[in-house]
């Protein structure tokens, strides 16, 4: 169910290009503004870009939220799909999943080039990629519940940022942490712990949450 | 005989109740403030290390304390609101939330200036610190998710919904300092253990305590009181009340 779902959203997507192309490119732009404004030094780029590159794949993945059900509560899908005799639940995970393909995943992909442009090592880009990849599912899936909540309300977007972002701290926290912690030479093992931690915790709980979310919006 | 727990759990006989418990509360926390301040201005003695700074204690954990048990409780009344459906805790929930922001900024502010002279800055990104400045931003979060939904029925569950994802915070800004060894002292209180400073410092501290209890539950009642007023302003019990004219 949940793949279908995934299949149908990616269609949706591929059908318009545009929308996934601008998330990445705004990802892209806003890692490469720091440099202008901080100076191009490259001892503090490199301490600074794991912090970056995660502020701004934050920034992204909020920003394409309100694209996740704005389009299916416009044509009356949603409330399709929330009268179906399906598990609303498994319906929002592949909702969440799909957002993530289209926009999390560009993002890991981008993210060692980017890191290139901050002078990382190799071991550090291979980590701040890992992390990203643990890392990314959250956001979308812990974004769900936000958007879902401010389905349909006037100032949804600055609104959802203002819900979504405190809980997007951990991810920050840990996503950067681990860069930082193998590049001084402690591992990044407990941090990406963490990350598939919260990953496997907001699996569980974040479907239901945002399946309640959604009920109580569209009432 | 039989109590009838449900009785105050309609808002027109719980308007009357809170009418009646508020002075109590009211006159509770003045005594409780005037003499919790007393005994932290004139009592306590001057702590050898930290000189006379170390009185900023006596409303930052207080402060820190409330902080914390009012986002617990907003989010039980929250949560009981969405599960039985009842109008009244979803009152409690938002009437909680503006006092419990005051708290946690309150404990942030009186930090800071406890901060600067003890550890020379006004602000350092420990665990605990940061923690504490999430729950302010969840805090407001809940407050203006609530105020951007018309439908008072609608922000109720909304606010629900993100008050009871928010309280995986509340563990992590109590343990911070256990799990992270950072700059913010360990709990100098604790239940299990005898405590670490002198005894009137202590009933100081657990005076200012009660204190701030009694005013938030007072300001609290005066806060669910008026939501009250306000969504049933149309029935007729509102109406045949005395001195409020609609």
């Amino acid at each position: 169910m949940s793949l279908w779902v995934i299949q149908r959203d990616l269609l949706l997507a591929m059908r318009r290009r545009s929308d996934v192309l601008t998330t990445l490119f705004f990802f892209i732009i806003v890692v490469s503004l720091f440099p202008l404004g901080v100076g191009p030094e490259m001892n503090m780029l490199r301490t600074m870009a794991p912090g970056v590159v995660w502020v701004a794949a934050l920034l992204a993945s909020m920003l394409s939220l309100g694209r996740m059900f704005s389009s299916d509560y416009l044509d009356g899908t949603l409330e399709q799909m929330l009268i179906s005799p399906q598990s609303l639940s498994m319906l929002v995970l592949g909702k969440a999943m799909a957002h993530w393909l289209v926009t999390g995943v560009p993002l890991v992909l981008m993210s060692p080039v980017l890191g290139i442009q901050y002078d990382l090592s190799t071991d550090a880009l291979l980590i701040l990629t890992a992390s990203l990849l643990l890392g990314t599912p959250v956001l979308s899936l812990i974004g769900a519940i936000g958007a879902a909540l401010t389905l349909g309300l006037r100032g949804g977007g600055v609104l959802v940022s203002l819900l979504v972002l405190p809980l997007y701290i951990p991810v920050l926290i840990f996503g950067a942490g681990a860069v930082e912690a193998s590049t001084a030479g402690l591992g990044a093992g407990a941090h990406l712990s963490l990350l598939g931690a919260f990953l496997l915790a907001s699996l569980v709980l974040s479907p239901w949450a945002t399946a309640v979310s959604l009920r109580i919006s569209m009432e | 005989m039989a109590i009838n727990w449900f009785k105050y759990s309609s808002p027109a006989s719980f308007y009357v109740l809170a009418g009646k418990m508020i002075p109590l509360f009211s006159i509770a926390a003045t005594i409780l403030f005037a003499v919790g301040l007393y005994i932290g201005f004139f009592v306590a003695p001057t702590d050898f290390q930290q000189g006379e700074a170390y009185r900023i204690i006596f409303i930052h954990v207080p402060a820190a304390w409330m902080s914390m048990f009012l986002y617990v409780m907003m989010a039980v009344w929250a949560g009981i609101g969405l599960a039985f459906n009842t109008r009244l805790s979803s009152m409690m929930a938002t009437a909680i939330a503006p006092t419990g922001a005051m708290f946690t900024f309150l404990a942030l502010w009186t930090g800071a200036i406890w901060g600067k002279p003890m550890w020379g800055t006004w602000w350092v990104w420990d665990a605990r610190l940061t923690s504490e400045l999430i729950l302010l931003f969840l805090y407001i979060g809940f407050m203006s998710l609530q105020a951007a939904i018309d439908d008072p029925r609608r922000a109720d569950k909304a606010g629900a919904v993100i008050a009871l994802v928010g309280v995986v915070n509340i563990p992590i800004i109590y343990f911070s300092v256990k799990w992270w060894n950072t700059l913010h002292q360990g709990a100098t209180v604790s239940v299990t253990s005898s405590p670490k400073m002198a005894a009137t410092m202590l009933t100081g501290m657990l005076i200012m305590s009660i204190a701030c209890w009694m005013y938030a539950i007072a300001v609290i009642l005066i806060r669910t009181q008026t939501i009250i007023l306000e969504r049933e302003r149309h029935t007729s019990w509102v109406s045949e009340l005395k001195g409020v004219s609609s």
